[in-house]
């Protein structure tokens, strides 16, 4: 009896695990070398760098190939599913954590340092000058952070990128649409469209960024709404890069004929991961720019 | 069911060489046998830890060590403990029996099984290699809490990096055992009809994926205040150190639930073989897990009541917090029930389930008076609270994975272990455990402060007893690696149910059963389900 058809795929061994475990060991071991000054953290900071595109090359390679040449049957792509799903889940809760301080700072820790409820002593004992508002463009300790003269308004280039990313979930869709209906070529112009979008979404990004710190004085060091502002898009932009990059490589993969109408979750997944960025940015254009 | 449909391939069959299978493996039982080889040897590691602790409190003064390297002693003890021996021993369990438990041919995602257990190595290094940085260190307590966490030397990112890196790999491991769950369960092997063991870890998987990653944001507002000059946690930039609390007990209190879950699991399949009776309240026992789980997400301020909080606050983390007592109960009572007229015998897993359940309970019960805001005043940050934890996690976690270590090593191995040295292991340590942790609940009654090399000398009698206890117990532990030894290296020839009260898949294989198992799935009847 061949267990060759029907049967789930189990790889027989692979070295892109450890070799991957170094990688990110070097990674992590360099920048903590580079934040306490010690001499040698370029080179292992270089090695990581080479490791991580080695191991992303081969292991994604390697998978590229097994699902090309129809290893995965439908229980794996099961498995597949699963496994995107709870790991965006995973994301959600990691930005969970930077909106959390976001609305403890604005609902609780703020209004105490401003002498709100009772027995919160710190506004009449150490800062009995200190009133909050939000966005908080003065600190407790004015001294210890540097104000901002002004904040980025939503309805300036913050709404624009919110029509960007709006614009590039559906061009994605439309994408989706080309492949089902197996249209190679609009397949291929609308993830060009959707990584061109994304690309001018982090530019724009950057522009503000530019703006923020030469033109308002809006840093990391302004306080906690600094903090939770460069934070939180700060992530978010990287998560949007990332999925620009992965959304460029499934549009390599599609213009050498990757993928079927029936059988393309690697396509799905990366369009998941891109409707995941854009509903971190409508919270983050609601809670950090507009409200 | 019978051994014709464990049908395994024989091309399949070739023997990879040993840096292919311990390095470049994907098996399931293979990745699994790491991960507890790993936990075994952290456990000596935190243990030796946790030997300088003891020795150090035998006497008040500073006798052996330094105060900083001693905050850095149970500091470093309570990561590797939790992050190195109870997680890494409890996913090692699962490696093994999920795929088994299920008819699964392995793990949904193979690779990444192996890519979960490496990074742990690896994280470890960095962690440990603290120690001699200079600074030393991390000595602000497991927690982090800042600003006090902010005042380690260069240890600082190295431990910041490490908790990221170890997040990496539980989240993995944790979408690894919901895919192979949800994805991988043979025909027939409905939800209600999965082993607990198999419950226990979904439900601890949903855990890890919710509550890891706020681990990791708040450790990273931890590295941007030190570095990149932002106020998350400083009150003079609006900020508030406080807060950090909050998010890490939003994670810490699931994570304790991470821990003690999987050890329900193990001793629910533990007692019902030994006592020859179905488990008592099967459905029950999933419903409670499950609530103890989603409660987990509601209560994490009990870790802070004297921090400074609005009443309304103080209250409610006080009833939500005494009331995941009733699923708690539920499940104590359903082991007790199951036991209940049952034909018992007192084999060393069973002495070591039986020993759970009373243990834990008196963990448990402290548990609850810590729960009571007005009496939590009184006990915060004593050893009340040592005693406390250790109960849940040594009796009660660590004691679950022995008797799920001498439950399964037959299988595992195809030997049975030696009986006799198993329970001296069991009597010694569980002895020796309770010399070791009972009179701390004394010591912080009377008021005894926890993470201080030093103490009034009132405490000392009490700190010379719990410190002898320590060296017991830390010494009996290493019967258990003989043990291990003994039974990889030979042993009377384990049968394929090992144990007379045994039911369920696992059990229908050979022992040691072959590398690839239910490379086609059984078919599932009531009669090889969960008896």
């Amino acid at each position: 009896m061949s267990d060759s058809h029907g049967a789930y795929y189990v790889p027989q061994s692979s070295h892109w695990p450890i070799v991957s475990s170094i990688a990110l060991f070097c990674l992590f071991g360099g920048t903590a070398m580079w934040l306490n000054d010690y001499a040698a953290y370029p080179y292992v900071l270089g090695l990581a760098v080479a490791l991580v595109l080695y191991f992303m090359f081969g292991w994604f390679g390697e998978v590229i190939r097994e699902s090309e040449t129809g290893k995965y049957n439908h229980q794996v792509d099961v498995s597949f599913r699963w496994s995107m799903g709870w790991f965006i889940f995973s994301e959600v809760m990691f930005f969970a954590a930077f909106f959390g301080a976001l609305f403890y700072a604005r609902m609780y820790a703020g209004p105490w340092l401003g002498g709100e409820g009772k027995g919160f002593a710190t506004n009449e004992f150490l800062w009995p000058e200190f009133a909050y508002t939000w966005p908080m463009l003065s600190f407790p300790e004015g001294s210890f952070y540097s104000a901002p003269s002004g904040i980025i308004g939503a309805w300036g280039l913050p709404a624009i990128n919110t029509l960007i990313l709006l614009t590039s979930g559906a061009t994605i869709t439309f994408a989706h649409w080309a492949l089902v209906k197996n249209k190679r070529s609009p397949l291929v112009w609308w993830l060009a469209a959707t990584v061109a979008l994304g690309v001018l979404f982090i530019f724009l990004q950057g522009e503000e960024y530019i703006h923020a710190y030469q033109d308002l004085g809006l840093t990391l060091n302004s306080g906690i709404y600094g903090a939770t502002f460069f934070l939180l898009t700060g992530f978010h932009g990287f998560h949007v890069s990332m999925g620009a990059l992965m959304i460029f490589i499934i549009m390599l993969r599609a213009i050498r004929g990757h993928f079927t109408p029936e059988n393309h979750f690697a396509f799905e997944a990366v369009a998941w991961y891109w409707h995941f960025v854009d509903v971190v940015w409508l919270f983050l254009f609601i809670f950090v720019y507009w409200l | 069911m019978s051994e014709a449909a464990i049908h395994h391939d024989d091309h399949h069959e070739h023997h990879p060489g040993f840096i292919q299978r311990w390095f470049f493996g994907t098996n399931h039982k293979d990745i699994g046998t790491l991960y507890l080889l790993f936990s075994l040897v952290m456990f000596f590691i935190g243990g030796a830890m946790a030997m300088v602790i003891r020795l150090e409190l035998f006497q008040p003064g500073l006798q052996f060590v330094d105060p900083q390297f001693f905050n850095s002693m149970t500091t470093m003890h309570a990561l590797v403990m939790i992050f190195g021996v109870v997680m890494p021993a409890a996913v090692g369990f699962a490696n093994w029996m999920i795929p088994m438990m299920i008819g699964a041919p392995d793990m949904a995602l193979p690779r990444l099984n192996n890519w979960s257990f490496w990074i742990l190595p690896f994280a470890f290094t960095l962690l440990l290699v603290t120690l001699f940085l200079p600074g030393g260190g991390p000595a602000g307590g497991w927690t982090m809490y800042p600003p006090l966490m902010l005042q380690t030397g260069d240890a600082f990112p190295f431990v910041i990096f490490a908790v990221h890196f170890l997040g990496f790999s539980s989240v993995m491991g944790a979408i690894n055992i919901i895919a192979t769950v949800f994805n991988m369960r043979a025909p027939g092997m409905t939800f209600m009809k999965l082993p607990l063991f198999v419950w226990a870890w979904i439900i601890t998987a949903f855990l890890l994926i919710a509550s890891i990653p706020v681990l990791a944001g708040a450790v990273t507002m931890l590295l941007t205040d030190k570095y990149f000059g932002t106020s998350f946690f400083d009150a003079a930039g609006g900020g508030d150190p406080v807060m950090f609390q909050h998010i890490f007990w939003f994670f810490g209190h699931p994570e304790v639930y991470i821990l003690i879950l999987p050890a329900f699991g193990i001793v629910s399949q533990v007692i019902p073989t030994f006592s020859r009776k179905p488990l008592f309240g099967y459905e029950s026992m999933v419903y409670a897990t499950a609530a103890i789980a989603f409660m987990s997400f509601f209560v994490w301020a009990h870790h802070m009541f004297t921090v400074g909080m609005p009443l309304a606050g103080e209250l409610f983390f006080m009833y939500a917090t005494m009331s995941i007592a009733v699923p708690t109960g539920v499940k104590i009572f359903n082991w007790l029930a199951t036991m209940w007229r049952g034909s018992l015998t007192f084999e060393t897993p069973m002495l070591f389930a039986v020993a759970f359940v009373l243990l834990f309970s008196i963990g448990g019960f402290s548990g609850l008076m810590l729960g009571i805001t007005p009496a939590d005043f009184q006990y915060h940050d004593t050893y009340f609270v040592v005693a406390h934890f250790h109960y849940v996690l040594v009796t009660g976690a660590v004691f679950a994975l022995f008797a799920g270590a001498y439950y399964w090593l037959p299988k595992w191995t195809g030997h049975m272990y030696n009986e006799t040295l198993g329970k001296w292991h069991f009597w010694l340590s569980t002895i020796s455990v309770n010399v070791l942790f009972f009179p701390q609940h004394f010591l912080g009654l009377a008021g005894m402060p926890r993470r201080i090399p030093d103490y009034a000398v009132q405490f000392t009698e009490w700190n010379m007893v719990s410190s002898i206890g320590g060296f017991v117990f830390g010494l009996s532990q290493l019967l258990f690696v003989v043990v291990v030894i003994q039974c990889i290296r030979g042993g009377a020839k384990a049968t394929n149910q090992v144990w007379e009260g045994a039911h369920g898949l696992e059990w229908t294989l050979p022992s040691p059963p072959p590398a690839h198992t239910f490379t086609t799935p059984p078919k599932v009847t009531d009669s090889v389900a969960h008896s």
